[in-house]
């Protein structure tokens, strides 16, 4: 038996990565990070901004995304994001921009506070990426 | 009978229009292309997204106090209609069409002395549309400014209806785009997104028990305005893939249009050439035999 599944993640653009010998994904979900394997029960959950790992027999890769909505189903992994950047791409500059715009909207005032947790934790992760 | 000379300027003159319509053709043929590509290419999220709520609100336990943006407002008396159009003309029935479409429905609301507002997403809509119902439209739209369509305009269209469903201006809202099938056909389409219609309630295959992090409610509330920006963001794609298809198609047509017209006028160049050659000669062997 192998222990792989597929994995699709897709943005409004198009259909970003599509793989079907992935062995786990590691994934930034809402009330912390978690791990996917084969045969997982069926999911669907909320991503925060962060890092999702995609490891495959040989290599191992890992996308930046802003947001996104996931479903296990069947293993079947569908990852939805309206932003998503593999990280080996991410560039000093991008990574400093995307950080200014953010505080940017920080210091808007009209946001909640699960909003702004959000936001933060985006920095977070840049910084820590930086 | 017109001088020859008319007949040699109609010519020249129809043969360039022939070349301004081959040339948008070609472009329109280019553009389609890629147009079509990205159609194609969004399909995917949309479907996804619209699977992902289906399954969400299949299993929410609470229906009355579902968010609502799935259930509605529980009664249907503004109807808001959104409706998507290109900012350029000469794409043939591209245009009219989707404007068909909306005043059809918006009469059948009219008549059941419903209130009616309207955002139209594009110049041209706006055009055909504000001698008709000026007091109706409340906000205009277009993106002429960006060269491709992209998620960020259509997340601005999207929160604007947010916005106005929460401040309760409207109750249910419609959106008119075509959708691209081919070349030559295009559909005019309209589509309820708020209340969210889930057309495949008969299928309960898929009735599975999810695990849900966090709660199905809190899910669903943050998706469902996704939702709309991703329904109204593949309604600009088709409508792009669309535009270009029908102008092509109509700029095909006009180039041929154009085509027989030339020969046409080029026949009676030729004959009335030949019989004002006949004529002289008439003249001159009638003038010689006279002597």
């Amino acid at each position: 038996m192998s222990e792989e599944f597929k994995v699709e993640i897709v943005n409004p653009e198009k259909s970003f990565f599509s793989k079907e010998d992935v062995t786990e994904v590691v994934v930034p979900a809402f009330e912390g990070e978690m791990g996917i394997l084969k045969d997982h029960i069926p999911i669907i959950s909320f991503l925060k901004p962060g890092i999702i790992k995609v490891l495959r027999k040989s290599e191992e890769e890992s996308y930046f995304i802003e947001d996104g909505i996931l479903e296990f189903k069947e293993n079947n992994l569908s990852i939805l994001t309206s932003s998503i950047i593999k990280v080996s791409d991410l560039s000093k500059e991008k990574i400093d921009k995307i950080i200014s715009d953010s505080e940017k909207e920080t210091s808007l005032e009209d946001l909640d506070d699960q909003k702004k947790f959000l936001i933060d934790q985006k920095i977070d992760i840049l910084r820590s990426l930086n | 009978m017109a001088s020859l000379d008319d007949l040699k300027k109609r010519i020249s003159s129809v043969k360039s229009t022939q070349k301004i319509t081959k040339a948008m053709k070609m472009v329109a043929a280019a553009k389609l292309r890629r147009a079509q590509e990205n159609a194609e290419r969004g399909r995917p999220y949309s479907e996804k997204m619209n699977k992902i709520i289906l399954n969400l609100s299949s299993s929410v336990s609470d229906k009355e106090n579902a968010p609502k943006l799935l259930q509605g407002t529980g009664q249907e008396k503004t109807h808001l209609c959104v409706v998507l159009t290109s900012d350029r003309g000469l794409c043939g029935g591209f245009n009219s069409n989707i404007i068909k479409k909306a005043k059809l429905f918006f009469q059948k609301i009219l008549n059941e002395n419903k209130s009616l507002k309207i955002i139209t997403v594009g110049s041209k809509g706006y055009d055909q549309l504000k001698r008709q119902y000026k007091n109706n439209i409340i906000e205009k739209l277009s993106f002429k400014d960006s060269k491709n369509i992209n998620y960020f305009d259509a997340n601005k269209v999207g929160k604007i209806i947010i916005e106005k469903f929460q401040k309760e201006e409207f109750d249910v809202c419609t959106i008119f785009y075509n959708q691209f099938k081919n070349v030559i056909t295009q559909i005019p389409q309209e589509q309820q997104i708020i209340p969210l219609k889930s057309e495949s309630e008969k299928d309960q295959t898929n009735n599975e028990s999810y695990e849900f992090e966090p709660e199905e409610d809190e899910i669903l509330s943050n998706l469902l305005p996704k939702n709309i920006s991703t329904q109204i963001f593949k309604a600009m794609l088709e409508n792009s893939a669309s535009e270009q298809g029908s102008r092509m198609s109509a700029m095909d047509n006009a180039t041929r249009n154009a085509g027989e017209m030339v020969d046409k006028l080029t026949i009676q160049y030729n004959r009335s050439r030949q019989a004002a050659i006949t004529k002289e000669l008439i003249e001159i062997i009638s003038g010689a035999e006279s002597l």
